[in-house]
């Protein structure tokens, strides 16, 4: 398992679920929820710990519900 | 769902601008509509214009951007927003004034206001969203409409004996005088939204400058008229659409 660099939090209620998150993500991070929102859409979710921060599903979301957020750099001694 | 990020570990490298309003959108879920109003707000933010920046709307898809957008808005009439601009930017010449149009809008019945725009060099940015469809209205035939592509008025294909050749609009205003920068994005990959978004902020730099009008194309796709899924649809942008309208700059004379 790759180590985790960054996280992303979906604002599930406003993604409509449309997929371009997922299929510009490069280290298949995302993936599709079993759940609705309250409109009936699948939304999008964090499938695993490989999210790098890159950002490329938040260029692409058209409704940007998607904040990215990097582990900071440990400082070192 | 809220889920809770501890701020000693995580640092925000990307969120939503208060550029645009706080409310969902009516657009389809992958419109890039979307896309190009987060850029936009993003770049009136960045520039610190938003208290001076007066956007115009046009009909179509697009006409609700004034929901959207936290700027103040002025909505045209079908295709004259150019028209409309002109008379804003002239009262208000420190102003920063864009249009935001679609294909139907621009390109169809406004082609005369645009052209004229573009030919005078009124010192506005237009934002020309271009999915080759008309959407709004259900998927019928647009000047821009690509050699074979189906809609609902050609379900056989665009055929060029009978509905013409399809119109690029950035060759043709890049030929005129009055225009300063004219480039042509697309908002289908990452990398395309980067591009797009230095194309915009080149486009309201150059207001600035008074030298002309800047255009900026955004090859966008409709994927509830094309009949596809979004991913399917940004895939046939690169495909076959971009064939047509080859990205690129068609004139800068900006200097930036």
């Amino acid at each position: 398992m790759a180590k985790q660099k960054g996280m992303v939090v979906i604002d599930t209620e406003n993604c409509k679920g449309c997929g371009l998150c997922i299929a510009n993500c490069p280290t298949n991070t995302l993936g599709f929820s079993e759940n609705f929102n309250a409109n009936g859409y699948h939304y999008s979710e964090m499938k695993q710990d490989t999210c790098i921060a890159c950002q490329s599903c938040a260029l692409v979301c058209p409704d940007v519900v998607i904040t990215v957020y990097r582990l900071k750099k440990e400082k070192t001694v | 769902m809220k889920t809770q990020i501890d701020p000693n570990k995580y640092e925000k490298v990307f969120e939503k601008t208060d550029g645009l309003k706080n409310v969902k959108t009516h657009y389809c879920p992958g419109c890039g509509h979307g896309v190009v109003h987060r850029i936009t707000m993003e770049i009136v933010k960045e520039l610190d214009i938003q208290h001076k920046t007066i956007g115009i709307a046009p009909v179509g898809c697009s006409v609700f951007a004034y929901y959207y957008m936290n700027v103040d808005m002025q909505q045209a009439a079908h295709g004259r927003a150019c028209a409309v601009a002109t008379g804003i930017k002239r009262m208000l010449p420190d102003h920063y004034v864009f249009t935001y149009q679609g294909d139907g809008d621009l390109a169809a019945i406004g082609t005369a206001e645009t052209i004229h725009a573009c030919s005078r060099g009124e010192n506005i940015t237009i934002i020309f969203i271009n999915n080759a469809i008309y959407g709004m209205t259900g998927g019928q035939m647009a000047p821009t409409t690509i050699l074979g592509q189906k809609s609902s008025t050609s379900p056989e294909g665009r055929n060029p004996q009978r509905d013409g050749m399809p119109i690029n609009m950035s060759e043709i205003v890049a030929l005129l005088p009055g225009t300063v920068y004219v480039e042509r994005v697309a908002v289908n990959k990452p990398g395309r939204v980067r591009k797009a978004k230095k194309a915009i902020l080149k486009g309201f730099k150059a207001q600035a400058l008074k030298k002309g009008t800047s255009f900026i194309e955004v090859v966008s796709n409709c994927n509830t008229n094309w009949k596809m899924t979004p991913v399917e649809a940004n895939k046939w942008i690169d495909d076959v659409l971009l064939k047509q309208y080859p990205l690129g700059v068609f004139k800068d004379e900006t200097g930036l």
